[in-house]
């Protein structure tokens, strides 16, 4: 049958979205439980201590990870948020609104880990550098659109006003970025980068890779858990909705 | 084609807001005196050492202008909103996006140009000297409308919120990092010997790109806050 066809907006659709994730859930969380305990144990024993900074390198293993996603996330979030505007596409806002939290958590990941490194490292908990300093500002975005998503009490609007909000964030995150850099280089401030890194062992780049992929799996399954808990607050009204919950009461009113 | 309504209503606009803040003397000067108040704090909080004070001015100058400019901000759409001004405003079919960019061309006439006339004389206070005066004067010049331009896209986009005033601030600080880092990287080449041009450009650039691309975000924001 031709509705039975997968359709490019096949899971816009609130309920398709909650059966499907609902699926993939456990593999989700399966793949980052194992891709995470084998990226830090590969990263914790397996690969080598470095010759200048012995074993406070390892936390890059989380911090570089961290640093990504923190990043790649304010990107799907923008995306999907855009979408969400343009098409009038509910489901798409509602994953922006759940990507939110995850990517500021990342940022915060990167930007703690940073500075545990840049102790032993640098000697110091915080240098203005130009990547620090910019991570910084992408934390200074998330908390931005939060808080104007939690502000506004209409959903709707909530949802558009964010929108504009990320894309907005978006469109200057690389004029941020580029000024900040200049801004470093002009004072003279940090005089240690990080840009000069020495070439990675294969093991090293293997444990990094394999806790990516883990944040990478841990973020779909968490943005996924947080979706479905606003699609069953958003569409508390649905038929399908009350029908998850229909088996149970069923069940209630027969053993009573 | 029949003439465009378009200039009247930027020029109708524009006077109306400021006929309003001539209403309302004290309060159109409210951010001139945050402004003043704030600047003078600086050298009681860090000591009276001019050799220090040449160095933070521009930077506290700038900072104090970004504050001053997020503080007044808000009121922007405020009371229109509330009386249903704005909506009738909407309704006319003239252009949204015109009507953005004469509320903060207004909004820039009423605190940014009084804040670049005021800035040279803080500058003074801290012991800058002429030449980086001139060149504080200029930052301010092209970097304010910036401000006065983000600040109306985070009232537009927190209009009729609860806490409006504190969620601009946090909402455009951070876009308007640029504006801040070039107009203090400005003064900061003058001080040191160097040709401020560079910076200057950047601004000018920024003031171009801020100028074609807020006004009509600012319209859109509006829409969504009145639909």
């Amino acid at each position: 049958m031709s509705s039975q066809r997968l359709r490019l907006f096949t899971f816009a659709a609130p309920s398709r979205f909650y059966s499907l994730s609902g699926s993939l859930l456990p593999w989700l969380w399966a793949a980052a439980a194992l891709l995470a305990a084998l990226g830090l144990y590969i990263g914790f024993f397996v690969a080598p201590t470095d010759a200048q900074q012995g074993e406070s390198y390892r936390i890059i293993f989380i911090h570089v990870p961290a640093a990504w996603m923190s990043m790649v996330v304010y990107l799907a979030m923008a995306g999907w948020a855009a979408i969400g505007w343009i098409f009038k596409a509910r489901m798409a806002s509602m994953l922006a609104r759940a990507l939110a939290p995850s990517g500021m958590v990342f940022t915060l990941i990167a930007l703690a880990t940073g500075s545990f490194w840049g102790k032993p490292a640098w000697g110091t908990w915080w240098v203005w550098d130009a990547r620090l300093t910019s991570e910084l500002i992408l934390l200074f975005l998330y908390v931005g659109y939060i808080a104007l998503v939690e502000a506004i009490d209409d959903v709707r609007r909530a949802d558009h006003a964010g929108a504009l909000l990320a894309i907005v964030g978006a469109v200057n995150v690389p004029v941020i970025y580029f000024s900040v850099r200049w801004w470093n280089t002009l004072h003279q401030g940090a005089t240690i980068t990080m840009s000069a890194a020495p070439k990675m062992q294969g093991t090293m780049l293997t444990a990094m890779l394999l806790l990516t992929f883990a944040f990478w799996a841990y973020a779909f399954a968490v943005v996924f858990v947080r979706a479905r808990a606003i699609v069953l607050e958003r569409e508390h009204d649905a038929e399908w909705v009350r029908g998850l919950a229909l088996p149970t009461r069923v069940a209630a009113r027969t053993s009573s | 084609m029949s003439p465009s309504p378009s200039p009247s209503l930027f020029g109708a606009l524009f006077v109306r807001d400021l006929r309003l803040a001539l209403r309302r003397r004290t309060e159109a000067l409210l951010p001139i005196g945050f402004f003043v108040v704030a600047v003078a704090l600086f050298p009681l909080g860090v000591g009276p050492e001019p050799q220090t004070l040449r160095q933070i001015a521009p930077g506290v100058i700038w900072v104090c202008a970004l504050l001053a400019a997020m503080l007044s901000v808000s009121q922007l759409y405020g009371s229109d909103f509330a009386d249903g001004t704005l909506e009738q405003l909407l309704l006319t079919g003239g252009s949204t996006t015109l009507m953005a960019t004469a509320r903060a061309t207004a909004h820039w006439t009423l605190t940014g140009l009084p804040l670049v006339v005021a800035a040279p004389l803080f500058g003074l206070m801290f012991d800058l000297s002429p030449a980086a005066l001139r060149i504080l004067a200029l930052t301010l010049l092209l970097g304010t409308p910036i401000l006065s331009l983000l600040g109306s896209l985070g009232a537009a986009l927190t209009l009729g919120l609860r806490s409006a005033g504190v969620l601009v601030i946090l909402i455009v600080l951070p876009l308007a990092i640029p504006a801040l880092i070039f107009g203090t990287g400005a003064v900061a080449a003058v001080d040191a010997g160097q040709s401020a041009g560079a910076h200057l450009s950047l601004l000018g650039a920024l003031l171009i790109v801020t100028a074609l691309g807020v006004p009509p975000a600012t319209a859109a924001a509006l829409r969504i806050a009145v639909e």
